[in-house]
């Protein structure tokens, strides 16, 4: 039984977070001025908005070893340039749905609307996502998806 | 060849107490590119600066990292630093290892080594940075005011006293706003309109303002230092250069059934009519919906009276357009509908009233001319019994989460007006808390309960009904631990207050964010209070969050300040985060200006070399960097990746996403 | 067909005659009847070689964001299919719809080669299509096959007819079919990941980068591909991590999404038979199914759904497989 435990404490998932500067990364700053703990294999890239995150970003982690991927935004109506996360919105809806479609994990892909007024959140959202990732074990399908059997 | 410095942030203990600084400023010396790395207790303090500044100029930095606090703290800091230094301010990325890191990990290996990757992510990107100059952009010297409430009125009044031209838009009528409407002032009980008014003149005699009544802004364009804004000014069907206001139309207009909001529809008015006896302008207006002529092309009576020929019944709707450098936004409250709370029994008595209400029934320029008289019957009421936070506090979903803030004080200030002005009538106050912080405000309420006998009550209202022409109040005393049941004559609700409902179209326009209770938010809670997180809007007033005459008063001069401040400048320096577009794999298809929500990209022919002496015309982007305010939507949605962004490059974030999934 | 293909060669001439155009394209006769090409027919003396049969299954829309840059004027010859594919390229400002004049012409769905050698057919010396049955003539005498069987795969879903505002329409409509093209997109859905996974990997592992779907396809019609582009943070370089090449198919896919017109020209060229359309499918049904019914081309004007929204768009993580839960 302690095997079973301690092995599969063994991995910790690789966590990517795109968050935009007026809202995510505001809340995450929060977060941590709130000393609100989340794991630290959650790892967080700054872009000006949700939108200015090409779905190239999502696939180059998931490539380079990310096991999730999550994007934050502001809330919708609430962006700091006024539509930006709403067509973030439906790109990022088509992209995960399209990877799923192509047989990844739904899970490993998620997109969260965190205010700056929402450290509690920003920590929850990634303690929720860290677990569900961790749950999935590690990425290997997004990792390539042109390898040969065997290869 | 790059030189990269970097620079490791203690920030006392706060960094250093999880992270082991030494050790990140050890391994990161080993980076390629990296030629300097130090460690030290405030990089932000003066020396911490001074140690950046000499090893930009001794090892000739060509990007610097720093591993501290949030950019959000301290980038602006920084890149001065790296400037004075000779280094482009932009060759500066700030790596976040307080917030993002030591705050919120306990481990010690765990962040340390978050931290390096964090520091080696920031590598990856400033070694992509480009230097990037800030360009300029004018600044128009006027400010617009949106809402000519007590607050539209000191922001504006303390702007044009700067020597700054100033409209103010005020959908209604007349300016004067909420505070026109009541009748006394808490805490010192000074008449509202004693002190009012002055300022509505000032106003509107201030070289510098001017007044746009009934009017509505349209739509806006543009941005800091260059809004255009589009203002819709409605058809009043009276020529407000010919009225006088002799109000002699109001005299002789056979519709006088329209309800007074002025006086919260407690009583009637004409169809034509000027909302109260110093409205400013002093300008009659006419109600299509109540109009006979209007409505059916008969009547024509004030036409016909008016002595200056001042009524247009062809009056229609007209549009103007100006350029503003800043613009406030004071749209002001409302108080919530009492209708959801059925237990007062609001829409059954006519003798439950608002706090608004009461406050007319008490002024004397009200419905009753100030003697307070209950609605239904004309009496004097003899038992007065108010009920606190009417739907504010409230979570149930019914009313609202936050607290009003000005109830408590309104409350003690009608009880104590009331007991003196008939000292007959007994006032009792069922309450939650009494909450009256504030210069003298606590001696107010002490002074309701101590000298004026007001039956303070601590405990929720279950159930008013009417029982023989009396309104029975049962509500419980937590104090005494009993319920209560008090037989009224009158009973007050102290209605929640919510920001103006059209404070959601203004916010849409000027891009200005609001928060669930549709208050508008602040850039910083505490520290940019009165300003928008869209530069060049400001916030005055309950549009910002609930509060008194005087705070309001203090915001609006803070506005006035932030919109002096700003239009003093002849330039402003602008974002050089903006996007570019690479003309030679520009497809020209337009996909990128359709998701451009500040109208930044338009669409130029230009000529193009190709091989053997040949040209070709191709239809390709181009971007106004001083209306770009670099999002980057344009470049997700450009499918060749023509559409860069400066600062956030797709190189530089793919660098950033391969060096932070590197364990 | 033949009555079609006399039509069409009587307009090219009296088009090029009167000096109404300067060119027409349309396809020409190969090696065999059956392996016609696009072609541009500058004067009367080479449309000797015009040719239009049940073969003619290229889109040649794509050809008119250079051709309609020339001098003069260029009438094309565009099936139902076509059409879309054109508007999309005027909506983008890729094709100068002045400078073309359009002839658009009936299709019935065309035949598919591959599908008929495969039925173990060889020496074919003529094909002919009564309804739905089609008739191979070849040295060893004649073979009667199902039409359905050998169409091209992006023929047998399509429910296509006319979009532009033609100048000319040769022969009636295409009459409507009702197929659902989304058949194969559902059945894929309803594996399990791990079987969605395996079938892809083992159908994009197929892929030898020859770029044919990239070039022939009209919403790849960048200036500049963003695989060529060194700023994109994507484009390979020798001793690179081949990112490119792992996910090239996820990124074309995601940048011809809403921009696609399901022409199916990429499945048609693959030289491995891999059926690419099925991943452009799913993001036509993804988006008709979050953001109402689109069909790309349909106009030349607009918005497409990636380049609007509305307040209320499901939240990413509430689809599961193509649907709002």
């Amino acid at each position: 039984m302690q095997d079973v435990t301690t092995e599969k404490k063994e991995f910790t998932p690789n966590i990517v977070a795109f968050c935009c500067n007026w809202c995510s990364y505001a809340g995450a700053d929060l977060a941590g001025s709130s000393r609100l703990s989340y794991p630290a294999n959650v790892k967080i890239i700054r872009v000006p908005c949700s939108c200015r995150v090409n779905p190239m970003f999502v696939l180059k982690a998931f490539q380079q070893g990310a096991d999730g991927v999550i994007l934050c935004g502001c809330h919708p109506g609430d962006c700091h340039y006024v539509t930006g996360n709403y067509y973030t919105r439906r790109r990022m809806a088509l992209l995960y749905s399209f990877l799923n479609y192509m047989g990844i994990e739904k899970e490993r892909t998620r997109l969260e609307w965190v205010s700056a007024a929402e450290g509690v959140r920003f920590s929850a959202v990634m303690n929720d996502f860290v677990k569900t990732v961790t749950e999935l074990g590690e990425n290997k399908r997004l990792t390539d998806l042109r390898v040969k059997e065997g290869e | 060849m790059q030189r990269i410095g970097v620079f490791i942030c203690w920030c006392g203990s706060n960094i250093a107490a999880t992270v082991d600084v030494v050790k990140v400023a050890e391994v990161i010396k080993n980076e390629p590119g990296v030629v300097y790395s130090a460690n030290y207790q405030y990089m932000c303090s003066e020396n911490g600066q001074q140690l950046i500044k000499q090893a930009i100029k001794e090892h000739n930095l060509t990007g610097i990292v720093i591993g501290a606090c949030s950019p959000r703290m301290h980038e602006a800091t920084f890149r001065k630093a790296a400037e004075e230094a000779g280094l482009n301010p932009y060759m500066v990325e700030i790596a976040n290892i307080r917030e993002h890191c030591s705050w919120i990990h306990k481990d010690m290996d765990e962040a340390t080594e978050k931290a390096v990757i964090l520091v080696r992510t920031a590598i990856a990107k400033v070694k992509l940075n480009a230097p990037l100059t800030a360009g300029e952009s004018p600044v128009v010297k006027r400010a617009l005011v949106i809402g000519g409430g007590i607050a539209g009125i000191q922001a504006a009044l303390d702007i044009a006293d700067a020597g700054f031209e100033v409209d103010i838009v005020e959908k209604n009528a007349t300016i004067g706003g909420r505070m026109a409407q009541l009748d006394k002032t808490f805490p010192t009980l000074d008449c509202s309109a004693c002190i009012l008014t002055p300022k509505m003149v000032d106003c509107a005699q201030h070289e510098k303002i001017d007044i746009l009544s009934y009017s509505e802004v349209e739509d806006v364009k543009g941005f800091v230092g260059n809004f255009n804004v589009k203002i819709r000014r409605k058809a009043r069907f009276v020529d407000e250069t010919k009225c006088t206001g002799c109000k002699i139309c109001m005299e002789k207009c056979p519709s006088k059934k329209g309800l007074n909001a002025f006086n919260m529809n407690l009583n009637t008015r004409p169809a034509i009519y000027i909302p109260f006896a110093q409205a400013i302008p002093n300008v009659a207006v006419i109600d299509p919906e109540q109009c006979i002529k209007l409505k059916t092309g008969k009547c024509g009576i004030c036409q016909k009276f008016c002595g200056v020929g001042a009524i247009d019944y062809e009056q229609k709707d007209t549009f103007i357009e100006r350029q503003y450098g800043a613009i406030v936004v004071a749209t002001g409250f409302k108080p919530i509908s009492v209708d959801a709370f059925n237990e007062y029994g609001y829409n059954d008595n006519k003798d439950v009233i608002t706090s608004l209400e009461l406050e007319r029934l008490m002024n004397a320029a009200g419905p009753t001319n100030g003697v307070l008289l209950r609605p239904s019957d004309g009496e004097h009421p003899k038992v007065i019994t108010f009920i606190q936070c009417v739907g504010s506090r409230d979570t149930s979903g019914c009313g609202k989460p936050y607290c009003s803030k000005i109830c408590c004080m309104y409350t003690a200030k009608h009880a104590m007006l009331i007991r003196e002005k008939y000292p007959d009538t007994e006032v009792h106050v069922f309450y939650i808390d009494v909450r009256t912080p504030g210069k003298n405000y606590d001696e107010f309420f002490r002074r309701a309960v101590e000298q004026y006998g007001v039956d303070y009550i601590k405990g929720m209202v279950g159930k008013v009904y009417n029982e023989n022409g009396k309104l029975m109040v049962q509500g419980s005393n937590l104090i005494d631990n009993e319920q209560v049941t008090i037989e009224s004559d009158l009973v007050v609700l102290a209605a929640a207050i919510e920001p103006e409902p059209s404070v959601r179209k203004v916010a849409t326009l000027l891009t200005a964010s609001i928060d669930t209770n549709n208050f508008l938010t602040e850039s910083h809670a505490k520290l940019r209070p009165v300003e928008s997180p869209t530069a060049g809007v400001y916030l005055a007033g309950v549009c910002q969050g609930p509060k008194d005459i005087p705070e309001t008063v203090s915001q609006a001069s803070a506005c006035a300040a932030k919109v002096i401040g700003l239009l003093v400048k002849d330039k402003l320096k602008t974002n050089p985060c903006v996007a570019i577009p690479n003309e030679t794999m520009c497809n020209g298809c337009s996909q990128c200006a359709n998701v451009c929500a500040y109208g930044a990209i338009t669409y130029v022919d230009k000529e193009f070399r190709l091989g053997g002496g040949k040209t070709e015309i191709r239809r390709v982007a181009s971007v106004n960097p001083a209306v770009c305010q670099g999002c980057g939507a344009c470049t997700v949605t450009c499918p060749s990746g023509a559409m860069d962004l400066k600062g956030f490059s797709s190189k530089q974030i793919m660098s950033e996403v391969e060096a932070i999934c590197k364990m | 067909m033949k009555e079609v293909e006399l039509k069409m060669l009587e307009r090219a001439k009296a088009l090029l005659e009167s000096g109404e155009v300067a060119r027409v394209i349309g396809w020409k006769k190969g090696e065999f009847f059956y392996d016609p090409s696009p072609a541009s027919f500058e004067t009367v003396e080479e449309l000797d070689g015009f040719v239009y049969n049940w073969f003619c299954g290229a889109n040649l829309s794509k050809y008119l964001i250079e051709m309609s840059k020339k001098e003069g004027k260029t009438a094309v010859f565009l099936k139902p299919c076509d059409t879309y594919s054109f508007n999309q390229l005027v909506k983008e400002h890729r094709i100068k719809r002045e400078n073309v004049y359009v002839i658009a012409v009936e299709c019935l769905g065309k035949l598919d080669i591959e599908k008929i050698k495969a039925k173990g057919i060889s020496l074919i010396e003529n094909v002919e299509v009564v309804d739905k049955e089609v008739k191979v003539t070849s040295a060893y005498g004649v073979d009667t096959l199902a039409k359905p069987e050998v169409v091209l795969s992006k023929c047998a879903a399509c429910t296509k007819t006319h979009q532009v505002k033609d100048e000319e329409i040769i022969l009636h409509e295409t009459p409507a079919r009702d197929v659902d093209r989304f058949e194969e997109v559902k059945k894929l859905e309803a594996m399990t990941e791990e079987e969605r996974f395996a079938f892809w990997r083992e159908q994009l592992s197929k892929c030898i980068r020859c770029n044919a779907c990239r070039n022939v396809c009209p919403a790849c019609s960048c200036v500049k591909c963003v695989f060529d582009n060194p700023n994109s943070g994507i484009a390979a370089k020798a001793n690179d991590d081949k990112f490119e090449e792992q996910l090239f198919h996820i990124i074309r896919a995601f940048h011809v999404a809403g921009r696609c017109t399901d022409c199916g020209e990429c499945s048609r060229v693959c030289p491995q038979n891999i059926p690419l359309h099925l991943l452009n499918r799913k993001f036509i049904k993804d988006i008709d199914n979050l953001y109402g019914e689109y069909q790309a081309g349909e106009t030349d004007e607009g918005k497409t759904p990636l380049t609007s929204y509305t307040e209320g768009d499901t939240e990413p993580n509430d689809v599961f497989n193509g649907e709002a839960k």
